[in-house]
């Protein structure tokens, strides 16, 4: 299990972040990812693993209207 | 076309010659007034008091429109009036977005004071013809209009000698009237409604600004609220400024330098990062489609789902062909973020100016989401054309939209059929029926005709003509205040329900947008987390509205460093630069501290005006079922994995083995109750008391204990 956004997410083995938006359907482009508080650039999404037990934070810079 | 006589016809009810000046560090420091029922005009000091405490903008609108009134004035009574205004940065070329006008009015459709932003150039141009605000009073017993010469300093009003009735035709005739040829169009702005605001609620007033490469006459709508309907009952057909000589420096600001360079950094920022960030170059708002879409928000048959199959069809990248592209579309100089799309020739299919080729305005967001999806119209051209005859009839999208979505769950669910409508069939999907509504309501026939008046009296209407059970039309009603609800599903996000109904005019998302930061982000997980962010958003949002700035340059864009900032949601970079810019203008210094305090005082007058007019308490602020959560059977199967997860979760109450209709009935006490606790935190953070009314104390921190105000609040505290 991990957490995403402060929920609980099932965690499985070789979970990248590109696979974590893929699977939560984050398509808004403009996001900022933290794991354990630690910045991931855009760039690096596709190899960046996330652990059991990670605290992931996507946060997305929309804010409309 | 008018000919070219009828500029040469003398048709003068009453002028005024006054001195132009020079504006002083952002402030002409006297505003113009007009009675078009008397026929006075006359020049108003701007007292110090005001630039303190009120900034500019709305906050001058709601001064004035304050000592207009009495609270037993209605929307068409001769002392209300319609406050135009600025703000101290209005019309600067050096920063983006700093074209803004506020509207202010009693509104038809709330009976409260109205706040409405808009584009174009006329704020701007009446600030360099010497004015911050403009107040428009009276009811004349003819049409007029009113012509300010900002160059020869002469302010008229004369009878209207055009024929037209919708503010396309308006806009261009006018243009060609008070300019001399066509490079003078670019220094004439003229502010008007269409033939749809005799008669509707929602009418609203298209600001125009002249597009040189187009060499056409374009308009931005100030929407909200019924504006236009107020300014056709005075009968003012149009409100025109001529000036010539728009430059850089007009401001006359403290420090030029500081103004260059924050507007050259924010010119470099956009230049480098729109195109990977919110593609408002390209698409404008109208990319919020698509995600919308896929976040479960986008608001489909009546805000009853946030997704549809078929959204595909209008997305963003559809109306990117449709949408002329690389054209510079600020909607005043020195915008490079140019969201304001527009199509080119565009043939219509219906209505009176059937086969004629247009310039469309848009689409945006709002009309994309409100014409297309929540009517579960999913044709883009459909959405163009709906979006082309809203505007020139003078039809806020947002209200027609959002009503005509709710009659045609009204048609669907049998509370009216054919015979009400006069054989319109107004289901789901039918554009025809829809448009032809419309027609209806430019027209002032028919069902268009009842449809104008908007959610809130169409409810009255079916409960006490046609028997409809009263608890399910205000579930389902999409109005708060009076206003309809502008495009967001906010059913998921109790923070943002909040930014919806806690607000001054009506759910209209211009306060408060948090759905992401608290659906999505799960960043305000506690009450006093939510009421933090509905006191700071809507306060600092609130201050754009004071300065004659737009709101989207604030956070449609932001630095590329911004991710590493403390708190990216306020994007902090670019508050510094609001810091830099007020007092490059006003010589003012501030901080981001002092911002919110000058909205906070504006805020809280807003709340005190709508005290004042019999609403601003608790029960006014409370929000139809339909924005909180599932009215339907229907409506909860849809999404039952997410809703029975809740009841387990955050209810306490295990699904198993319920009906549906248990389920809800768990839910909507769950919702409703959570609401109400919302309200309490948001209450005791804005400093007002249990019911909704600012506290004295709260008053006399901000400095607004004005005699005015306590008498209002004293008693009810």
């Amino acid at each position: 299990m991990i957490q995403v956004n402060g929920r609980n997410f099932t965690w499985e083995d070789g979970l990248t972040v590109q696979r974590l938006i893929e699977l939560k359907r984050y398509i808004y482009p403009h996001k900022i990812v933290r794991i354990n508080d630690r910045i991931i650039q855009e760039e690096e999404y596709g190899s960046t693993l996330i652990s059991s037990g990670d605290d992931v934070k996507v946060i997305h810079l929309m804010a409309g209207g | 076309m008018i000919s070219d006589e009828v500029r040469t016809q003398s048709n003068i009810i009453s002028e005024y010659r006054y001195t132009t000046g020079k504006i002083d560090k952002g402030y002409n420091n006297r505003t113009l007034y007009v009675n078009v029922g008397t026929g006075e005009i006359r020049e108003k000091p701007v007292t110090q008091m005001m630039k303190d405490k009120l900034i500019g903008g709305k906050g001058f609108g709601l001064w004035y429109l304050w000592n207009a009134v009495t609270p037993e004035t209605r929307w068409d009574d001769p002392e209300n009036e319609i406050v135009i205004s600025t703000g101290p940065l209005g019309g600067i070329t050096q920063y983006p977005g700093a074209g803004k006008s506020l509207v202010v009015t009693i509104s038809p459709l709330t009976g409260m004071p109205m706040d409405s932003n808009v584009g174009g150039h006329f704020g701007p141009l009446l600030k360099f013809a010497g004015f911050d605000s403009i107040e428009l009073q009276g009811k004349s017993e003819e049409d007029v209009i009113i012509f300010i010469d900002g160059n020869e300093g002469i302010v008229k009003i004369e009878k209207s000698p055009l024929k037209v009735s919708d503010s396309h035709l308006i806009g261009e005739q006018m243009a060609h009237v008070f300019s001399e040829n066509e490079e003078d169009k670019k220094n004439v702005s003229v502010v008007s409604t269409g033939s749809a605001a005799e008669h509707a609620f929602m009418g609203l007033l298209n600001f125009t600004f002249y597009d040189a490469r187009r060499k056409k006459i374009r308009m931005k709508q100030a929407g909200r609220g019924g504006t236009g309907t107020v300014f056709r009952n005075k009968r003012i057909k149009a409100l025109v400024v001529r000036f010539r000589g728009v430059n850089r420096g007009l401001n006359n600001p403290v420090n030029q330098d500081i103004l260059n360079e924050t507007g050259v950094k924010m010119h470099r920022e956009i230049h480098e990062n729109d195109a990977k960030q919110n593609r408002m170059r390209e698409v404008g708002t109208a990319g919020l489609i698509e995600i919308m879409n896929a976040y479960d928000l986008l608001p489909t048959h009546n805000f009853k789902y946030g997704s549809h199959r078929d959204a595909s069809k209008i997305s963003s990248e559809i109306f990117k062909k449709m949408v002329t592209q690389n054209m510079p579309d600020g909607c005043w100089y020195g915008c490079s973020l140019s969201c304001a799309k527009a199509v080119d020739n565009f043939e219509l299919k219906t209505g009176p100016y059937k086969g004629e080729k247009v310039l469309v305005d848009g689409p945006e967001y709002e009309n994309a989401a409100g014409l297309g999806a929540n009517l579960g119209i999913f044709d883009p051209q459909y959405v163009i054309e709906g979006n082309f005859y809203c505007d020139t009839y003078g039809i806020d999208t947002i209200s027609f939209a959002t009503t005509t979505a709710f009659i045609m769950e009204c048609f669907e669910n049998g509370i009216i059929n054919r015979e009400v409508t006069g054989g319109l069939d107004l289901k789901f999907g039918n554009r025809e029926a829809a448009l032809e509504l419309l027609h209806q309501m430019g027209r002032g026939e028919g069902f268009g005709k009842i449809a104008g008046l908007g959610v809130r009296r169409l409810k009255q209407i079916f409960i006490e003509k046609y028997g409809a059970d009263p608890g399910f039309l205000n579930d389902i009603g999409m109005e708060q205040k009076g206003l309809e609800y502008s495009q967001y599903l906010p059913k998921e996000s109790l923070a943002q329900q909040g930014g919806y109904g806690l607000t001054n005019k009506g759910p209209q998302h211009d306060e408060a947008w948090l759905i992401f930061m608290d659906m999505v982000n799960n960043q305000l997980p506690t009450f006093e987390d939510k009421a933090e962010a509905l006191h700071y958003f809507p306060m600092f949002r609130t201050w754009f509205g004071l300065n004659g700035l737009c709101k989207l340059p604030w956070n449609d864009i932001v630095p590329a460093d911004n991710k590493k900032e403390a708190d990216p949601t306020k994007v902090p970079g670019h508050v510094r630069n609001y810091v830099s810019i007020f007092y490059a203008v006003t010589g003012i210094q501030v901080d981001n501290d002092e911002i919110i305090r000058q909205s906070e005082r504006v805020y809280n007058l807003q709340r005190i005006f709508n005290v004042r007019m019999g609403c601003g308490r608790r029960v006014n602020d409370r929000v139809p079922y339909r924005s909180q959560g599932p009215v339907t059977v229907e409506e909860y199967e849809s999404r039952a994995e997410r809703y029975d997860g809740q009841l387990l979760e955050l209810a306490g109450f295990d699904p198993e083995g319920k009906t549906t209709a248990e389920k809800m009935a768990v839910l909507r006490k769950y919702r409703e109750d959570q609401y109400e606790k919302l309200i309490d935190a948001v209450y005791e953070r804005r400093g007002w008391t249990n019911n909704g009314i600012p506290t004295i104390k709260k008053l006399k921190e901000l400095g607004m204990d004005l005699p005015e105000l306590l008498a209002v609040v004293e008693k009810l505290q």
